[in-house]
């Protein structure tokens, strides 16, 4: 049943230097973007675990931005490369869990690109809700009841099958 | 997990900033106050109008004390602003100052939204994530690197002369690079200087020959940085030195080789001149060039070309041995602590707006070229003529070319409108010639501009309000013949005008220099989306950039005049020398760690490290990261298979509790 209130949960990840700056420099010019992304702030994409973006979507995001500086302005040198290859990957494991591409996004906005930040965020956020909720936790619950279901057949068709194979020995 | 500050239990005191109306205007702050209010560890919860005054400091401090805090959470500005301060106020209440952190509830809330119960639910995630993660927050010590003492400066325009000599004048060292044979940079081809009309050689000369004679300075011009390692306080900087076939210490700059060289009349467009007049492959960029030395041009010089030149050079230097045709490219390396950049701008080419003629007509000229010609030392000596000798009887001057424009530069030059007065009055002063002004609006805010234009009023320039649509050579009436005809829409006047003039000077706009974005890469900057230099902030941090210990001085921040260029170069040098004189940098303690127990020895770690921090202990067979070299990116951290490196003040539990906080919507 979907929630007519339902607004999409992003979680960004933005580095230091650039994405976070740019989003600072949208604030100071009072550039407007919806309100459903909450950032945190690493010091490069580089630190991005790709745990941290399953952490993410585990808690009930519906979609996770990275953002770092452009390719060959990284602040640490190659950060973002790092976070570029570790992304190619992470797509692919994505994919195997059944969650949408457009869900994880990884952009490169340098620091003076206010109004970037502010159109990436715009965009995601109408991408996402039209996806619809992710709800990765409700998902998790179903999957365990499932397999908690499964697991109790499983065990049921064991004991049958000890139990017939008491019966035959004693036949 | 690490969560108690020693006896165990968390005491977190949270304050939310009014700013104002900055934040209270579209959060509802008590709301988060009330909110927080309820969190497990949160002893204190408020909101007050200043948060970074002296008496909201002193808040976060009486409750420290009062109530035994151990943490502490601001809910404010961006941590990029007053992180530092709360911090300080912190660590004045007796905490260890990384028991704190920030939310940023102004730049990515209150001003980014309009919604108040939206804006105020996204303040509430974010201080939860912050109450969640500040009770990982370990106590940390700052680690302190000594500062190299020397200062490299890069462009030897007025900017970066001023900035080296006022470096040079404190006793420090100062490595002066400059890409042009000479330094002087524009203002060295500017005849007079607005708005007191006092000569530009006069005041520039004395403060260039300060550079080559001053004991501290260490001049190298036609020479480019080509690599930059390191960070603040120890920068490993190459200079490429390019080689100028004259031996720098044994040239006297008499000349005699320019009478010799096998070119017997100037051939080459004259660099200094813009092109104006001619010179030879052996040459001397302009007669008060620093250094006063030769220099030979290897795509012009036929021994240098080809070697089989006769070398009348290699004669008339005679016995000095200044000509060496040997010199190679040269790389030198050198250590500075800190670097203030000054690389200037590039004039706007003035052929990408093809109706004004330019490269067409010939007598529509730019503003730099018109300033060679009236300059005493240029290529007319001083006389304003026509391409064909004449001088004019009529001159338009069109403002706003490449500047204010949005199919070309959307920025304000800003020392066009003077400039051209300026050139306007010498016109006047030279000629007899009627002048004409075309602009859009005069802007003359600088101090006695308004009266230079008062001036330009009273002394009969005249001044129609306009874009100018076209120039043309085409004669509609007899008085247009033989002249160049401006047609613009005078829009005071309210109608189109042909107005014929002789020559027509394009008062041509500032942009970044061409290489800009290779610059800024090489010095790890930023560039505003216009291609200029980014400030660290626009008005508290005008000439810091987000590198610590490289400043930007200059045009290459942005367009600006001569006063303007000098008062941030000495900021610049300012910025500097407090560092040095500090003697060392606090480093962030954001470095990554090993737990040695943890490590499997498995090497991933140690190819991704940029800064060669971390080696390989073949005794122990465990990583090590030396917290000296680390920046604290947390590339390694993120990519290490065990979870063996953490990274201070960005550990897993950290951003795990961090997640967890933005995801509960209250």
């Amino acid at each position: 049943m979907p929630d007519p209130n339902w607004q999409p949960r992003i979680v960004a990840f933005f580095c230091n230097w650039c994405t976070y700056t740019a989003a600072d420099l949208a604030g100071v010019s009072r550039l407007k973007y919806a309100p459903n992304v909450r950032v945190i702030r690493l010091m490069c994409s580089g630190r991005l675990d790709p745990q941290f973006v399953l952490e993410a979507l585990a808690h009930g995001a519906d979609g996770v931005l990275i953002g770092g500086c452009h390719l060959g302005d990284c602040h640490y040198v190659e950060g973002n490369y790092k976070t570029m290859r570790r992304f190619t990957l992470f797509k692919r494991l994505l994919h195997d869990l059944g969650i949408e591409e457009q869900r994880v996004r990884v952009e490169w906005i340098s620091a003076s690109e206010g109004e970037q930040v502010k159109s990436v965020i715009n965009d995601m956020v109408e991408k996402v809700g039209s996806l619809g909720p992710l709800n990765l936790p409700k998902r998790f619950a179903e999957w365990d009841r499932e397999i908690t279901a499964l697991e109790r057949e499983l065990h049921k068709a064991e004991q049958q099958a000890e139990a017939k194979e008491a019966e035959v020995a004693h036949a | 997990m690490n969560a108690s500050n020693g006896n165990g239990e968390v005491r977190i005191g949270f304050y939310i900033c009014h700013c104002g109306t900055n934040i209270a205007g579209v959060v509802d702050c008590p709301a988060v106050a009330q909110y927080v209010a309820k969190l497990p560890g949160v002893v204190v919860s408020r909101d007050y109008k200043y948060m970074c005054s002296d008496p909201g400091q002193e808040l976060i401090q009486q409750d420290i004390r009062a109530h035994q805090l151990n943490r502490v959470v601001v809910a404010s500005c961006s941590p990029l602003l007053h992180e530092h301060t709360f911090r300080n106020a912190v660590a004045a209440g007796g905490l260890n100052p990384f028991y704190f952190q920030m939310v940023n509830v102004r730049e990515h809330d209150s001003w980014v939204h309009t919604d108040r119960a939206e804006a105020t639910a996204k303040a509430k995630s974010l201080a939860h994530a912050a109450i969640r993660r500040v009770r990982f927050h370990r106590a940390l010590e700052t680690t302190r690197v000594p500062i190299h003492p020397d200062v490299l400066v890069v462009g030897g325009g007025i900017a970066g002369i001023h900035a080296a000599i006022t470096v040079a004048n404190a006793g420090k060292k100062v490595f002066l690079v400059e890409r042009e044979p000479s330094i002087g940079g524009h203002m060295a081809k500017f005849d007079k200087t607005f708005p007191t009309l006092d000569c530009a050689a006069c005041i520039l000369t004395p403060k260039m020959s300060a550079v080559r004679s001053h004991e501290n300075i260490t001049l190298w011009t036609y020479s480019e940085v080509v690599k930059v390692e390191g960070y603040v306080g120890n920068y490993t900087v190459t200079v490429k030195r390019k080689p100028r076939y004259v031996n720098e210490e044994l040239c006297v700059g008499c000349q005699e080789c320019l009478k010799a060289c096998v070119f017997k009349e100037p051939k080459f467009p004259d660099e200094f001149n813009v092109g104006l007049n001619k010179r030879k492959p052996i040459y001397i960029p302009f007669p008060q060039a620093v250094p006063q030395v030769v220099v030979i041009d290897p795509e012009r010089c036929i021994q240098v070309k080809t070697g089989k030149c006769k070398q009348t050079c290699l004669e008339a230097c005679a016995d000095r041995h200044a000509i060496d045709f040997s010199q190679k490219e040269e790389l030198v390396e050198i250590k500075v602590g800190n670097i203030i950049i000054a690389t200037g701008f590039k004039l706007f080419d003035a052929k990408r707006i093809p109706q004004y003629g330019y490269g067409l007509y010939p007598n529509v000229v730019t503003s730099i070229e018109l300033e060679r010609l009236v300059t005493s030392s240029g290529p007319t000596a001083g006389e304003i003529v026509l391409r064909d000798g004449r001088k004019p009887k009529s001159v338009g001057f069109i403002l706003c070319v490449g500047s204010r424009d949005m199919k070309t530069n959307r920025w304000c030059s800003r020392t066009c409108c003077m400039h051209s007065m300026k050139l306007a009055q010498l016109v006047r002063e030279h000629t007899d010639a009627d002048v004409t002004v075309f602009y859009l609006d005069i802007r003359a805010p600088g101090k006695g501009c308004e009266e230079f234009y008062d001036r330009s009023l009273k002394e009969g320039i005249q001044f129609v309000r306009g874009r100018v649509a076209e120039v043309t050579d085409w004669a509609l009436a007899p008085e247009e013949e033989g002249k160049l005809v401006i047609r613009v829409e005078d829009t005071l006047a309210g109608f189109v005008r042909r107005i014929p003039v002789d020559m027509i000077v394009l008062a041509v706009g500032m942009e970044p220099q061409a290489d800009a974005q290779d610059v800024r890469r090489l010095f790890n900057m930023s560039c505003g989306s216009e291609g200029w230099f980014l400030e660290k902030h626009p008005k508290l941090a005008p000439v810091s950039t987000f590198t610590d210990g490289v400043f930007i001085a200059g045009c290459c921040q942005g367009p600006k005049d001569i006063p303007d260029s000098i008062a941030q170069a000495g900021a610049a040098a300012a910025e500097a020398m407090a560092l040095i004189d500090k003697g060392y940098i606090e480093q962030e303690p954001n470095t990554a760690y090993i737990v040695e127990e943890d490590c499997s020895g498995c090497k991933s770690c140690i190819p991704l490290c940029p800064f060669t921090a971390i080696t390989f202990d073949e005794a122990k067979q465990k990583a090590h990261i030396n917290a000296a070299l680390c920046k604290g990116c947390g590339t390694c951290v993120a990519a290490c298979p065990s979870g063996s490196i953490k990274q201070n003040l960005f550990e897993d539990e950290e951003i795990f509790s961090e997640i967890e906080g933005v995801l509960t919507y209250a």
